[in-house]
């Protein structure tokens, strides 16, 4: 069954639509990242436009967040004073981020940058993740052998020299509010340029950088990302006119079902087995654009609308 | 459809007596507005008519010009990078032709430059900014790319002769096609030279939600933006309470 998107200004089967958004919120639901990081690159395989890919993806992104975020919240899994301080950082970034991407646009080398962007991030979260999280396997199943002994919750650094520190109840942390400001800055420009939630940089990002303990990360992941890409949405609605209401809303359907199913199954699974299927994952879509931009395309020349833009 | 027949066999009945005494050539489109609705699949319209006398029909479809750009790839520190760029002052956003007999042997290439039948005569000026490729590659790409989007025709298609002086041919427009206004331009040609021709247009146009979705995208960003997020946050939610047991 064909139906045309409206903004698109294409026709797509809704049938592909639906299940490319049930799969997809179902990863969003069990590891607590956006889905965008597959969602967007899908979206342009399949043919729709790259902006309006990107602009409509942080509306699907939303939903998915909200619904994703209540079964955390639930479980009271969300601290809200870090998610607020990574909120207000994403908004500045976000800001940054789409005026980054307007410029590189008229330089015609967006593609090219969302790419590298992709390839550089996905290998570095994927790799140390894999790399930690295989470790943290073994180690704990050792500790299961031996009995164990009670370790420190983290290492200290001179991360936590900095000034302006913040008690953080939920994450039973003592931090410096100036780490989870900057790094909501740095995902908020990234999140923009790659059309995508961020999740995946936040999640890993808050485990290793800031400490956190794993049981809230995605839930106050999922709840900070609702806010930067409602403003996504909203700056790609008013600026660019790439949000297809109609695509979006094919894509939360399948989206948020798929995301309450992926939120019953991560209880299941451990916090390490979690970690390795997604570092997998991460790391296939790395290998897949990097080998896109290293092999010989069968087409070297690309169609870009002149006038505008 | 069954519309369709009688009106072409009315028009064949009418048009030959009607022809002999003003025009050489009479075509219509069995419609004149195509309407993009949400279930739009990409269509086809009719295109009929009776020629007087002898000679050769070519149909020209083409859709609104815009400029382009068009970017090439090349390798550099073993990536493919964007490297050079051409602009195209404006090129029709659709173009088909449809003939009866092979252009070659129709009309020489002056005539079919003259009145740009056929994709190699389209007049279309390139500015390129690439020490790497020359305009003609570019201008290639250009048609390559814009077939593989189906908009314009990979070959010129057959024109139906019906007792030497009806014609009809289907004119297709895929689901991506650009709206706007067309001009279908039909030519009768006689040794080699254009006898005659009429031109028709055709609009393209989004009708009903879909075009009201897009018109208020545009008019009422703002609204739209913050519609697109509330509806989001909502079916989030009702998710969430859904599966909630």
């Amino acid at each position: 069954m064909q139906i045309y998107l409206p903004i698109a200004e294409m026709s797509v089967n809704v049938f592909l639509i639906l299940g490319l958004g049930g799969g997809v919120g179902f990863m969003s639901g069990l590891f607590g990242v956006g889905g965008g990081f597959l969602m967007t690159p899908l979206l342009i395989f399949l043919g729709i436009p790259p902006a309006v890919s990107v602009g409509t993806e942080a509306a699907q992104i939303v939903a998915s967040s909200v619904s994703g975020v209540l079964a955390h919240w639930r479980r009271g899994n969300v601290d809200i004073k870090m998610g607020l301080i990574l909120t207000a950082g994403g908004f500045v970034g976000s800001f940054g981020g789409v005026e980054l991407f307007k410029w590189l646009r008229s330089q015609g080398q967006v593609d090219l940058v969302i790419a590298l962007c992709y390839v550089v991030f996905l290998g570095i979260v994927g790799g140390l993740m894999f790399v930690e999280s295989v470790q943290s396997l073994v180690k704990s199943k050792r500790a299961a052998e031996s009995g164990g002994d009670r370790k420190k919750l983290h290492q200290h650094t001179w991360i936590h020299g900095l000034p302006f520190k913040v008690r953080f109840r939920r994450s039973k942390l003592y931090i410096s509010a100036i780490l989870p400001l900057g790094l909501g800055v740095l995902v908020g420009v990234l999140a923009a340029i790659m059309g995508v939630g961020g999740g995946f940089i936040m999640v890993p990002a808050m485990i290793y950088l800031l400490g956190m303990p794993t049981s809230v990360v995605v839930g106050t992941s999922l709840f900070q990302i609702i806010f930067v890409t409602a403003n996504s949405t909203f700056l790609h609605a008013t600026r660019n006119f790439t949000v297809d209401i109609v695509l979006a809303l094919l894509l939360l359907l399948g989206g948020v079902v798929g995301a309450q199913v992926g939120a019953k199954m991560s209880v299941r699974l451990k916090g390490e087995q979690l970690r390795v299927l997604l570092a997998a994952i991460v790391l296939a879509v790395c290998v897949k654009l990097g080998v896109d931009l290293i092999s010989t395309p069968a087409e070297m020349f690309t169609l870009g609308a002149g006038g505008k833009h | 459809m069954r519309m369709l027949v009688v009106l072409f066999l009315a028009v064949a009945a009418v048009i030959p007596a009607a022809a002999r005494a003003a025009d050489p050539l009479v075509a219509d489109l069995s419609k004149h507005l195509v309407a993009i609705t949400t279930g739009f699949a990409g269509t086809d319209v009719l295109l009929f008519g009776a020629v007087d006398g002898e000679g050769e029909v070519v149909v020209v479809v083409r859709g609104p010009s815009k400029p382009e750009i068009v970017r090439r790839k090349d390798r550099q520190a073993g990536i493919w990078i964007n490297s050079g760029s051409a602009q195209v002052e404006a090129a029709p956003s659709f173009y088909r032709v449809a003939s009866t007999r092979p252009l070659a042997e129709i009309a020489p290439q002056a005539v079919l430059d003259r009145h740009q039948i056929g994709l190699d005569h389209l007049d279309l000026s390139i500015e390129t900014h690439d020490s790497g490729a020359d305009t003609a590659t570019y201008r290639d790409a250009l048609v390559r790319l814009k077939q593989k989007k189906g908009l314009y025709g990979e070959k010129v298609e057959r024109i139906g002769f019906m007792s030497h002086r009806l014609f009809r041919t289907e004119l297709h427009f895929p689901a991506n096609v650009p709206v706007g206004t067309y001009l279908v331009e039909v030519y009768l040609m006689q040794d080699g030279d254009v006898v005659s021709a009429q031109t028709t247009p055709l609009v393209i146009s989004k009708i009903g939600i879909g075009a009201d979705v897009f018109d208020f995208a545009h008019q009422q960003a703002a609204a739209y933006g913050l519609i697109a997020i509330a509806l989001a946050a909502a079916a989030g939610w009702l998710a969430a309470v859904a599966f909630k047991k």
